[in-house]
């Protein structure tokens, strides 16, 4: 198994030991439904998302893939049936998410510095260690942006960093992100996405990334989940084991593109019949 | 041209004071009706620094701020609570939106019975008016917190009471300073017309209309720009506060 290679080569030394453990799936759905007051969103869909993997969700839109992570991450509730997390259900897990509109998911009250520690106030952490831990956080990612400024004062990208080191400075189980980067510029998201990908290799946290660009997806992702219109089913579960950091060469690597070409096929093919 | 834009904002104070005069010394109006600006602001400043208008600015400007202080206490409170659950805010909007449309000098005879003719008349019927409308703006700026900054805090594990306190709190400053400086000009509007009607001895609703018996125009048109620079500098003062406060608003 490849996946599982990678996910042990990139995995800390302490947590090999148990490798049936690591190749178990990290999130296992079950029979979901979901009904907004006029549609069937999901009607009994079943996936499982691997742990230690950087998963892309792919479909038209309106598909339901922003639904997802949100039932997910519990922040919306479900019709029926079941999501487990290691075989349990919702208990204490630490969720990072990474909101689209870093504009309305940042707090403009607190400095930049305060948002990232925000998640760890709620945590009940004490200011001291607050304060080593965004700092640890900063100096590892390497970010030089002025942590005293208000989010209003930053760029989108300087934001959506911010944003993305607020999701991280948990040590999240799994982290969400919902078009992180399509409020970007186009060089601010060729380098979010490199920000993206070091995360994803120094910490191989599973990882969710809702994009509507087939390329960022192919170029980032170990998997590709595509959707098809609602009800959405998993049309089809795409690997692209090449391993991480992925570079410009990638993208001219013949399997990147024949499964790039793959997945445009397949959506192409399900968008044409609804 | 860049250097006469720092007197654009006193244009428009130049041209009322061109016309006034010259409509004074042409005698377009009867000078007893209408006296010149320079006799006004004489007895203005007569007024304010020896004379009964002073002590009728300082009456005028405690009765509003108690109000104002009396309303905020009730309605802040009150509209968080509202604003909270959308559910129990539906349920007495009806109600907010009614009496927030009912004149408040329709309640001056029932508020009259009830605390007799003295200042907790006019504070009472002042508060009641201003209380109604900070609560509304409140509960408004509560509910209409950002879904995604309320989803944020929600995913990071904060309880409803810590996004109440952390998120919602803060998203509807913005709309309470709006409330508050909406409140604070209706309460003066109140005490004012209470002053002039409610068997009053002070205050500059008072000192307009007994400038207006005894026929003293520029006493009563100084009483009226005092209630003028009153009403201004209130507002004035509430948006620097806000500035301080709410630095993120509108960006
Ligand atoms: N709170 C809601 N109430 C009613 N309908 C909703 C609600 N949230 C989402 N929907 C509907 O559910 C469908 C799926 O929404 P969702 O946001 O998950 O789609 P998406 O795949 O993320 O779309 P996009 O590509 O536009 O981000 C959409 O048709 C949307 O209109
Ligand atoms: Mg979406």
């Amino acid at each position: 198994m490849a996946g599982a290679q990678l996910a042990a080569k990139v995995g800390p030394a302490g947590t090999l030991s148990d490798s049936s453990h690591r190749t178990a799936p990290h999130v296992t759905i079950r029979g979901l439904t979901k009904r907004f007051s006029d549609a069937t969103i999901y009607d009994n869909f079943d996936f499982d998302i691997p742990r230690g993997k950087l998963m892309s969700v792919f479909g038209p839109n309106g598909c339901g893939k922003s639904t997802l992570i949100n039932m997910i991450a519990g922040l919306f509730p479900v019709d029926a049936g079941e999501i487990l997390f290691d075989g349990q259900p919702l208990s204490s897990i630490k969720f990072g998410y990474v909101f689209q509109s870093y504009r309305e998911a940042m707090f403009p009250w607190l400095r930049a510095f305060d948002n990232i520690a925000y998640p760890l106030k709620v945590m009940g952490v004490p200011k001291a260690e607050r304060t080593v831990r965004v700092e640890k956080i900063v100096a590892n990612l390497n970010v030089k942006i002025d942590l005293n400024l208000y989010p209003y004062q930053m760029s989108g990208g300087q934001q959506q960093l911010v944003s993305i080191m607020r999701a991280l400075i948990v040590e999240p189980e799994i982290l969400f992100l919902d078009e992180p980067f399509s409020a970007l510029d186009y060089e601010m998201t060729l380098f979010m996405r490199e920000q993206l990908q070091r995360i994803f290799v120094e910490t191989a946290t599973t990882t969710v990334l809702v994009s509507h660009d087939l390329e960022e997806a192919v170029y980032l992702s170990d998997r590709i989940l595509l959707l098809s219109r609602r009800p959405a089913r998993a049309v089809e579960f795409v690997h692209y084991d090449a391993p991480h950091p992925r570079t410009l060469k990638t993208m001219s690597d013949p399997e990147f593109i024949s499964i790039k070409a793959h997945c445009l096929e397949i959506f192409q093919r399900e968008v044409r019949k609804g | 041209m860049k250097r006469f834009e720092v007197f654009l904002p006193v244009v428009g104070v130049a041209v009322l004071l061109t016309v006034w005069s010259l409509t004074v010394w042409a005698r377009v109006v009867d000078p007893v009706l209408l006296p010149s600006p320079i006799s006004t602001f004489r007895a203005m400043w007569i007024g304010m620094t020896s004379g009964k208008l002073g002590l009728d600015f300082i009456k005028t400007v405690e009765r509003t701020i108690y109000s104002t202080a009396i309303a905020a206490v009730i309605a802040l409170p009150l509209g968080i609570l509202l604003g909270s659950s959308e559910k129990v805010y539906r349920s007495v909007e009806f109600l907010i939106d009614f009496f927030r449309s009912t004149p408040a000098s329709a309640m001056f005879p029932l508020f009259l019975v009830l605390f007799g003719v003295g200042d907790r008349t006019k504070i009472s019927v002042a508060a009641f008016g201003a209380a109604l409308v900070i609560l509304f703006n409140v509960a408004y700026g509560v509910m209409n917190a950002r879904k995604t900054r309320i989803l944020a805090a929600k995913v990071m594990g904060a309880s409803r009471l810590r996004v109440l306190w952390d998120v919602m709190l803060l998203e509807s400053l913005p709309q309470t300073f709006v409330g508050l400086r909406n409140g604070v000009s209706l309460a003066l509007v109140i005490v004012v017309v209470a002053e002039m009607f409610i068997g009053s001895t002070d205050g500059l609703g008072q000192r307009v209309f007994e400038a207006q018996q005894l026929f003293d125009m520029p006493d009563m048109y100084a009483a009226i720009f005092a209630a003028g620079a009153l009403g201004y500098g209130l507002n004035l003062l509430f948006l620097t506060i806000e500035r301080r406060f709410v630095h993120w608003a509108g960006k």
